[in-house]
Formats: structure tokens, sequence, C-alpha cells
């Protein structure tokens, strides 16, 4: 029983549940209502899982980035990029000789993900710039590249193979599901069947270390910042798919900021160290949840904002250590009475 | 004992998570007299002073300030107990000039502002009494870590100070700086303050401290006067054996005839240093001697490949390799030893067992990952063969005191079992039971047939430990002592005078 609190996931996890709870309570039941239609399941729980989905993947990258120390700020700017680059594909825009093939379009948006994380691998491991001001370059530059891409229009797009990586559904649930827990379990098998997880943290902790140790520093951290292009991307394509084409200006906005608060509730230090992937997709539920939970409520859309930020205050103020013990202090101490007995 | 008692801490118990740090410890405190408190690393001296001065919470015990007992919270609570510290590593702010250092936090003022001239005047005041004249209005790093540490010590005394403590207070400083610093511990002794004085190096324990308290493993030993207490004893009680079995580490051969070479460096150069040939025979400890700066370091990282090779050509057992970084160097059975343990050592927030499978995982590859139960059977084998004192392999290394990480770094590089070990400092600012203990571990692993290389800038260890010696200076090699020749005077003629040979 020691062993599971102790784990990282747990407090997340439990966060998770209880936010849940609290939503099904104020709702009325209304949260957990699953209504099956044509064999598809919907209901608010199948939304959260549908559109979390690309905060999972999105979160699984950033959380070996922050795992060695180092961030991702790119990741909207790359959403972006992978969009338009699908969209254009599919629509024939570009790359006419494909025949807007779906499923070629997909793979060449995942490279250009590649080759975006490569850069910023490039910049981070060899020229050493600080992973902040490395990422912010293609933050910046990301979107004029998507515009330069959609030639500053908005791509609308009509393709219902290309609307399912959205809005399909596999076994009465939503496709977008299943590609994130392909992710995680791709994510997982790197990290914790091979040594690649165990290295991430030690560069993390000390990179100079971990180099006389024999770690090839510099290679882990590519590998790394381009596995958070591709996420990058596959996120950018469920994104894009969502609303049927690509808006170069405003796909992603801002979500690198809810990537990095994911991995943060989740307990991952942004400093370095010690990771957990589960625990980062849990904390991609929890901003989820919040998110769908605001609007569900009908919170005035002036308002969600804060609705959101009060809730990610408790929500931080439960994972730190220092306000956890200021309230155990608070409360009786039944422990130490049963010492002195 | 006659004397009023100014501090007395009694049965001062502390545990953390897994380690009693303390167990009943004591100590007192006269005005006027210098206070030295001794013990090897994690002994518990620290945590009884971070106990004292309210950075840790004591869990039992009592501390009598005053003749009225005391229990701070906080190290401002311990500040108003007239409670001073100064510790290791100088805590000042080097962007403030040196009279904003000293007032920092208690500003006199002048209506809403910070009354500066005054500031500034009070602090020259009170640096005249420690004999510095300096500009106050200067930034503080423009100065030596000494005139620093004097400048920490001049704020710590200025607050009303009953009680100074000075951790480690020397370890930074040249001879000439200690001197002064312990004409300082003698001025403020004169004006009936307490000192308690935490160090390592015996000598200067001797020189200043008029009592004597030990501790050994969080537990008291006794309080003694120092004048009756002869070093042999005092090292006895500190490590509880005998100084004797310290003493005589039997070293391996030395003899022409078996010499076997294992490594060979020709014309080796990196951007530090250039040039450089040696020859490392299997068996042997190899020491690199030489001052800080003479380039001892920097042929041991050159040969392990952890700085940027710039020419020359490394063989190994005959046949020419290409070590162009430390994974090279590790695949071709070599470890390295840092000099410098806590930023190129260790890795902190990870296990005990993490940090010393790390580096047989890297030899590996990442694909074939060191079972759990592979990891637990090597990390439990290392630290009962190398006595490492830890509750568990899930213990952070950050945890242990600096012998035992010092240890785990060992583990990490045995559990590749190289052919050619280096160890850079391997002993340094470690206590002397652990350095006996991996003294011996060094020329015990040469008899086995490993080739060591040891470089430390405590001579006498290299005496004792190596079988060849190449001495360095200026970043050229001046001599090569082998067996018999080896010997205190001959490794400092040799380091002074910088003769071919």
């Amino acid at each position: 029983m020691k062993k599971l609190t102790q784990k990282m996931e747990f407090k997340p996890f439990c966060v998770l549940i209880a936010i849940i709870l609290i939503c099904g309570i104020v709702s009325g039941g209304d949260f957990f209502k699953i209504t099956i239609v044509d064999g598809h399941l919907y209901g608010r729980l199948i939304d959260i899982l549908r559109n979390g989905s690309r905060y999972a993947i999105l979160a699984a990258g950033m959380t070996m980035a922050l795992g060695t120390g180092g961030t991702d700020i790119s990741v909207g700017s790359v959403m972006a990029i992978s969009g338009a680059i699908a969209c254009s594909i599919v629509d024939g825009r570009i790359l006419p000789g494909l025949n807007g093939n779906v499923a070629l379009a997909v793979i060449i948006a995942i490279l250009a993900g590649a080759i975006c994380g490569a850069w910023n691998g490039f910049m981070v491991a060899k020229l050493k710039v600080q992973p902040m001001v490395a990422t912010m370059i293609l933050l910046t530059a990301g979107r004029g590249i998507a515009q330069l891409v959609a030639d500053g229009k908005i791509v609308t797009i009509t393709s219902e193979s290309y609307y399912k990586i959205s809005g399909g559904y596999f076994l009465g649930l939503p496709i977008p599901m299943y590609i994130a827990i392909g992710v995680i379990i791709l994510f997982l098998l790197l990290t914790k069947c091979t040594a690649f997880g165990m290295q991430v943290e030690s560069i993390g902790v000390n990179p100079e270390s971990s180099r006389l140790a024999g770690i090839k520093v510099e290679r882990n951290l590519w590998i790394i910042y381009i596995l958070c292009g591709m996420t990058a991307a596959l996120a950018g394509i469920i994104e894009s798919a969502g609303i049927k084409g690509a808006d170069c200006n405003n796909c992603g906005l801002m979500i690198e900021m809810d990537g990095i608060l994911a991995v943060a509730i989740g307990g991952t230090a942004l400093s370095g160290g010690r990771f957990s992937i589960i625990s980062s997709v849990i904390g991609a539920l929890i901003v989820q949840t919040i998110t769908t939970t605001i609007y569900a409520f009908g919170v005035a859309p002036e308002l969600t904002r804060v609705a959101k930020a009060i809730i990610v205050i408790i929500v931080c103020l439960l994972q730190s250590k220092i306000f956890m013990e200021k309230v155990k202090a608070l409360l009786p101490k039944r422990t130490e009475k049963e010492v002195h007995e | 004992m006659s004397k009023e008692k100014l501090l007395t801490m009694n049965g001062i118990c502390k545990s953390f998570p897994g380690v009693k740090a303390l167990d009943k410890a004591q100590f007192d405190l006269e005005a006027g007299e210098i206070h030295a408190l001794l013990g090897e690393n994690g002994a518990g001296k620290s945590t009884l002073i971070k106990v004292l001065t309210g950075i840790e919470i004591k869990d039992e015990g009592t501390i009598v300030m005053d003749k009225k007992e005391i229990s701070p919270q906080s190290p401002i609570d311990a500040q108003n107990a007239g409670i001073s510290t100064v510790y290791q590593e100088v805590n000042l702010c080097p962007d403030l000039s040196v009279a904003e250092n000293v007032f920092i936090g208690r500003e006199p003022r002048k209506g809403m502002h910070i009354d500066w001239k005054t500031v500034n005047e009070r602090t020259r005041q009170l640096l005249k009494d420690f004999d510095l004249d300096i500009n106050v209005e200067e930034r503080l790093d423009n100065y030596s870590v000494a005139i620093q540490q004097m400048i920490a010590i001049a704020r710590a005394v200025d607050v009303n100070a009953k009680v100074l403590i000075l951790d480690e207070p020397t370890s930074s400083l040249s001879n000439q700086e200690v001197k002064k610093l312990f004409e300082i511990m003698n001025m403020l002794k004169g004006k009936g303050m307490g000192i308690v004085f935490v160090t390592h190096f015996l000598d200067q324990v001797y020189e200043v401290s008029d009592r004597i308290t030990i501790l050994r493993n969080g537990s008291y030993v006794g309080t003694y006067e120092a004048a009756n207490l002869p070093m042999i004893e005092l090292v006895g009680k500190m490590i509880g054996k005998d100084y004797s079995s310290l003493e005589a580490i039997p070293k391996g051969s030395s003899d022409e005839e078996d010499y076997e070479e294992l490594v060979r460096i020709e014309n080796g150069s990196s951007e530090d240093i250039s040039d450089i040939n040696v020859s490392l025979g299997k068996g042997e400890v190899t020491g690199f001697s030489g001052l800080l700066g003479s380039g001892r370091s920097e042929i041991a990282r050159l040969i392990f490949g952890a700085d940027k090779k710039t020419g020359g050509k490394t063989i190994i057992e005959g046949q020419e390799r290409d070590i162009r970084n430390p994974l090279d160097a590790i695949k071709n059975d070599m470890a390295f030893c840092p000099e410098d343990r806590k930023k190129e050592g260790i890795v902190g927030d990870l296990t005990i067992r993490e940090n010393i499978i790390i580096a047989l995982q890297s030899k590996r590859g990442i694909f074939h990952k060191i079972s759990k139960k592979e990891a637990d059977e090597i990390a439990d084998r290392l630290i009962k063969e190398l006595a490492i004192k830890t509750p568990s392999a899930d213990q952070k290394i950050k945890n242990l005191s600096g012998g035992n990480q010092q240890k785990v770094i060992l583990a990490r590089w045995l559990a590749t079992n190289p052919k050619l070990l280096i160890l850079d400092e391997p002993t340094r600012g470690i206590d002397i039971g652990a350095k006996a203990e991996i003294q011996k571990t060094i020329v015990d692993l040469a008899k086995d047939g490993m080739s060591c290389i040891f470089i430390s800038s405590e001579i006498d260890e290299m005496d004792r430990c190596c079988s060849r010696m190449f001495v360095l200076k200026d970043k050229k090699i001046v001599g090569t002592l082998k067996g018999d020749e080896i010997s205190q005077n001959a490794i400092m003629k040799l380091m002074a005078g910088g003769t071919e040979v």
C-alpha cells in the first residue's frame, strides 16, 4: 500500500478522480451520462477522452524534453505547420501527384514535425543554446512557415477519411484515443524497455556526469527533440482534422503552455530528472477535464480563464510539498499522540 | 572546570528517513574558547551544526544557551539567540558591495531611505578590527575568497553573536590566509566569544583549538583538552580503530622484468596539454604527481577522452584505438573517477543503484537494458564489497556522505570490469577512514591485475599507493620514478626543480 502511494502517478491520479467526481456531483450526474447513438458512445467523458488525446500526445513528448531539463515551446507552431502540410496535400494544393492520399499526407506531415524537432535538437544539443530560447525561434517562425505552406489562407478540405482522424470511431470509442494510446505505448516501450528513460533522467540531473559515464548526451537530446516534434505534428493533424482545415494562426495557439502544465501537474520537475509519461498523460486529462467542464457548465466565456486559473492553482497547491506539510501541521497530530501513549 | 558554560547541547537525536544521523549527541562551549568539532564524514558534525542553527529541527534533546533553553526553528531564531554561522561556501551576494553584504537585511535607516553613509562607515570600522583595509563600496566578488570569508565572519560577528560557528572555513584558503584567519579567531576568543571550529585538517585543530569534541556515527565519543590528546589517538577515536591498520599498504611489484604494458599514449595532445608520452603497466598503480594546474588531471582526461583529443595515438595492448569520447574509452575497458565528484561524478537525484549501473549500461548500449534483478545483484554486491554505508540501494546518492558517494562512483566503474581505472583525487574531502579504505581498494585491485592511474594532491598518499610515478610541472612530464625511488622527497624535488630526467 505504501509503495502504491509513493508512486509518482498516485497523486495526479487521485486529483483526476476527484475532479471528475466533483464535476459529476455538481452536474447532478449529467457528467457521467453516456449514450449510445449508432453504436458510438457519446457523453462528456468521451469528449474528454477525444479532446484530451491531443494533450496526452503532446504531453508524452514534452515530458521527455522537460525530463532532460529542457523544454520545447515550439510545439504549437509545429502543430500549425503539420496541419498546413497535411491539409494542403489532401487538398492537392501541394504535391498534387499524391492525389490527396491521406496516409501519405499524414506521414509527410509527421516527417515535417521530425525535421522541426531536428532543428530544435541541433540548436540545443550541438549549439548548446538554452532550450527555451532555441525553441522560441520555431515558436515565432513556425507560424510563418505554416502560412507559406498554406499560402496565407485557411485551407479547408473535404475528405471524409481525413475527418475520421479526429471524429471517427472504432469499437464505439473515438479514434484520437487510440492514436494517443498507441503513442503512449511506444513512449513507454522506449523509456521502460530500453535504458533510454534512465539516461534521459541522468542527463536531466547532471549532464556532465552523464557524459563521463558514457551517455551520448548530444544524441539523446536530438532524439528527444525529434520525438517532441513528431508528437506535435501528430497533435496538429488531429486538430486540423477536427476543424476540417488548417488555420495557421490559431492551430495549437498557446498549447505549449497547456502541455507544460500537464507535465507539471503530473509531477515531473521542470528542472529535469525523474519523469513519468503516465503521470503527464493523467495531467493532460486533468487539464482537458477542467476545460471541458468549464464549457459544459456554461461559465461565461470571459470567466473561463479565471475559472481555469483557480483550478490550476488548487491542483498545483496539492502538488506542493511545502503547502501539504503546512496543511498537515494544521491538522491534529495523531501520530505523535500514538507515540506518546 | 570552573568556567561558565555558554552553550550546552544534550542528548540530541535526529533521524532522517532510514538513517539515524544523531544519537544522543552532546556538545558544550565556554565563553572565550575555540572548540573543535571533529568526526568522519557522516559522523554527524554537520547535522549537529544544522540542529544548532535551526536548519534542521531536532527530534530529541535540549539546547541551553546562556542558561535559557532554546529550540531554534529557523536560522533567524538561532541568530536572535546569538548563534552565527559561517559556512564552507561563502554565503554572500557577489554582486553587492562589501558594506551592503555586511548590513544586508538590517540596514540602518534614515527616514524611508537606507543610510548609506552609516552603512559604509560602520563597515569600515568593523573591518578595521579584522585588519582589513579594503574599499567597502567595491563589489564583493572583486575580492579573493579569503577576504570574502573574513567579511562573512565580520558580518556574523556584528550580529551580536556570542557563539560563532565556522564550518570548514579553511578549505579554500592558502596557508597565509589560514594564519590570518587564526589570528582573527584568537582575537574574537579574547573578546569572550565561543567559537565552534569544524574542519578536516587535523594540524589546524591543534594550532588553535582549546578543546576537541569527537563524534562517530552520530554518537558522542568524547571531549578532550587539545593539549592532552596526541594526534594518533585523535585519529583512532575518529575512525574507531587503530591508526596502525591504516599505515602499511603493501604495494604491488614494480620489477622491470614483470612489466607488461597495457596502455601507451604517444604524443597525446588536447587543448590543455600536448605531446604526452606515457606507458601504463598491468597490475600497477601509476601516479601522476604535480601541483594544481601542472597537467595531472588533463592527462587523465585526455586518456579517457573526456577532453577533445587534438593529436596523438592511444595504443591498447599493442593495438591502436581511436578514443574520441568517454563512451569509446568505456568500450575499451577504461574507467574514470573525475576530480569534481559533485559536478562530474554523481547523478544526485538518481538512486545509488542507478548510479552504480549507469556506466555498465552505457557500455552495453541502451537496447540491452540491465534487468531489475541484475541491477539489484550488482548494486548489492558492490555496496557490500566496498562497505558503502546506506540503508538501501534505493537511497538517492546525494543523501550519502562524501566518502560514501565516492565509493558509489568507484562501484560504478568496478561494475564495468575495467582494465584501466583512472582515479583523479578520489580521496579529496573525504574522511581519513574512507580514505584508507579507498587506498587499500586501489592497491588490491592493482594486485589483481588491474592497471590504475592515481592522482592526488597529497604526496604521502601518492607515496603510499603508487608503484610508478610520472611527475609533472607546467604541463610537461619532468620525471619518472619507480619502485623504491619513490619517496616524498624525490617527488617534491622533481615538482619544484623540474629537471628533465
